[in-house]
């Protein structure tokens, strides 16, 4: 990690014990379901995978989370970081209630990708990967989504919004509790 | 003549369940298939000069011969991690017409011996990742595969999953990808050995693109020839090719591989969207070396497109009109490269970012001739020095903008700046550090 000053919240629990005891049933309950797509001799396949159930059910990847991915995998602790810190789509730090991505990629930026991250880093007053204060919306820019043909294009929610407008991000981003 | 339609026919309205499908005709390739010996269907696939849609454009049917006679379990591995940017075809097939991908697996894993398939997707497309998922169920139930036969009627067990990414370009290269699949980071592998002959878990395994899988029941319906006859020179069939940027009707197109690239923009796609001249076209995603407005009549088909030194690669094109500021394109295409490098090596990992952050100086007007100099000498530093494609990929372009749009570079330069001004779209405005996201760069 980059930064040396992390707060003890931005750092997250520690040890697999740690964590509420309801949302590592829900995690162990849903682990079946995931492994059942590899050969029963290569669990460790499961790992992006699980990793996303994880993050899905603990909001982020904090350490904990990532031994525990590990643990029920079989794995080395640092094979979960490894990949968690890989993958942009993991979070290794808290988010928002809602991240909020944009492409700023060529085709984007040619129908205003660009200006539209811009407008929105200075209305929400975040800069690039920072959290509204209010702690509703995480953003950042992301490389090219495949929605080129109906650019520009984000992401919210991991969910695909495609030829924005002005208008039309205010309506997607007004509907975010 | 009406135009043939291969992987386009039912987009975008028809109904994508398999009632639907079977109701158009599908699956009817898989039951002509397993009525064959599945040499003879690896023979059909080359004579049909298919050629991967992934981008490298090896031919299909060669590539199935390379893998080892006696060496099982195999995989199919089916990339449609679609990354690069300007590239966004196969994500609709997989929403429109999620079957005809799945009876192509389907046929190239009977013609294979194999049967075991991962479809792995980029993280970002859910929704994609929901149509494949749902359309495999609905195969299942209906015993298309996934038991002990084919279609009900050959013996042949067959499993297909949805891998999904978690944002990573790098892993739609094929190494990675398998790396992904096995759950690890996508760190490109050595090669030789090549996948066929050792690839997932260490096993034979073929990757094939999306598009190029959604042809094989086409081609084992309607013949080899007919295929062929479609294309031009070495490349059968037709090509989805993906519009993007200044064009007034952007979109994907399907058309005969060898299609005229001025065509497709100034007819199909109706030419620019301000109606102000094209300054420049990247033909086949952001890889591949750009080319002036005046040289765009060219055929798409890739050995005839490589004769004009580019490429029409993953069939992302990118087209600019004249209101486009060459270094502030440029600047964001390297950009890309080195957020994506996978930083196990220190031709790619560091060449990268260095040479988008010349290129941002120059766009700044902070940049000098000794600049321009570096930056026409660092692409041919990393040109054939890495362990993948991804370190070309990011060299072709730097080498291709500045050959062709030098005089723009020297102008940032010698004018202290950019003549298109502040407004518009770039890359250069605010903080440095807020143009680098993601987590690969957090830990480096
Ligand atoms: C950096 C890099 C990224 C790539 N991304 C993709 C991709 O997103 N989709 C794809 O099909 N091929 C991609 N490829 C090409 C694959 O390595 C491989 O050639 C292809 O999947 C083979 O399938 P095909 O022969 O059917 O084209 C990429 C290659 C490189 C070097
Ligand atoms: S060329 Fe770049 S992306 Fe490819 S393996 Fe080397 S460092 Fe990684
Ligand atoms: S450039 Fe934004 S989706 Fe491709």
């Amino acid at each position: 990690m980059s930064h040396h000053d992390e707060s003890t919240a931005e750092r997250g629990p520690q040890e697999i014990a740690d964590l509420p005891k309801e949302k590592v049933a829900r995690f162990d309950a849903a682990l079946p379901e995931i492994l059942k797509r590899y050969p029963t001799d290569h669990k460790e396949a499961a790992m992006l995978a699980a990793l996303r159930r994880a993050q899905e059910i603990f909001d982020w990847l904090s350490p904990a989370a990532q031994k525990l991915v590990a643990n029920r995998l079989g794995a080395a602790v640092t094979r979960a970081e490894e990949v968690a810190t890989f993958y942009v789509m993991y979070h290794t730090r808290p988010v928002g209630r809602h991240v909020v991505e944009v492409c700023t990629n060529v085709s984007c930026s040619l129908a205003g990708g660009y200006d539209l991250f811009d407008h929105l880093r200075k209305s929400l007053d975040v800069d690039n990967g920072g959290t509204t204060k209010d702690g509703r919306i995480t953003l950042r820019q992301v490389e090219c989504l495949g929605s080129c043909g109906t650019a520009p294009a984000m992401l919210v929610d991991e969910e695909m919004h495609e030829s924005l407008t002005p208008q039309s991000v205010e309506r997607i981003l007004g509907g975010l509790k | 003549m009406s135009e043939t339609l291969i992987l386009t026919r039912r987009w975008p309205k028809n109904d994508p369940s398999i009632d639907g499908y079977r109701a158009d005709g599908g699956y009817r390739g898989l039951e002509k298939a397993i009525g064959m010996a599945p040499a003879a269907i690896v023979d059909e696939v080359k004579a049909s000069n298919l050629r991967g849609r992934g981008g490298a454009g090896f031919p299909t049917g060669l590539k199935w011969t390379f893998l080892p006679k006696d060496v099982r379990p195999r995989y199919l591995c089916i990339n449609a991690d679609e990354s690069e940017p300007g590239t966004f075809k196969d994500r609709y097939i997989c929403e429109y017409d999620p079957h005809l991908l799945l009876e192509g697996i389907s046929i190239a894993c009977f013609a294979l011996d194999i049967h075991l398939a991962y479809i792995y997707i980029r993280g970002e497309f859910a929704k994609q990742a929901r149509s494949l998922e749902k359309a495999i169920e609905e195969a299942r139930a209906a015993g298309i595969f996934g038991g002990p036969k084919l279609l009900g009627k050959a013996d042949f067990d067959l499993q297909i999953h949805v891998v999904r990414g978690a944002g990573a370009y790098i892993c739609g290269e094929e190494s990675a990808l398998m790396e992904s699949v096995e759950g690890k980071k996508g760190y490109p592998r050595f090669k030789p050995p090549f996948p066929a002959i050792v690839g997932l878990w260490g096993k034979p395994t073929i990757i094939n693109n999306v598009e190029t899988l959604a042809n094989v029941p086409w081609i084992v319906e309607h013949g080899a020839k007919a295929f062929a006859d479609l294309g031009a020179g070495k490349t059968g069939g037709t090509r989805l090719f993906g519009v993007s940027g200044n064009v007034k009707r952007p979109g994907v197109y399907e058309k005969p591989a060898g299609y005229n690239l001025k065509k497709l923009i100034m007819e199909d796609c109706g030419g620019t969207a301000s109606g102000r001249p094209v300054k420049a076209v990247i033909p086949g995603g952001s890889s591949s070396p750009v080319l002036r407005g005046d040289e765009i009549d060219v055929s798409l088909e890739p050995d005839a497109i490589k004769a004009a030194g580019t490429m029409s690669g993953s069939g992302g094109v990118i087209v600019m009109d004249d209101s486009v500021c060459m270094v502030r394109a440029l600047a964001r295409i390297a950009m890309f490269y080195a957020e994506e490098s996978c930083g196990q090596f220190t031709p790619c990992r560091q060449g990268t970012p260095w040479m988008w952050k010349i290129l941002e100086k120059i766009e700044r007007g902070e940049g000098t001739l000794k600049d321009l100099a570096l930056i026409e000498q660092l692409p041919g530093n990393i040109m054939g020095q890495t362990i993948c494609a991804l370190g070309d990929a990011a060299a072709m372009p730097v080498q291709s903008f500045v050959k062709k749009f030098r005089n723009e570079f020297v102008e940032h330069i010698e004018g202290k700046g950019c003549k298109h001004g502040e407004t518009g779209w770039g890359v250069s405005r605010g903080s440095r550090e807020a143009l680098v996201g993601g987590n690969r760069h957090a830990v480096r």
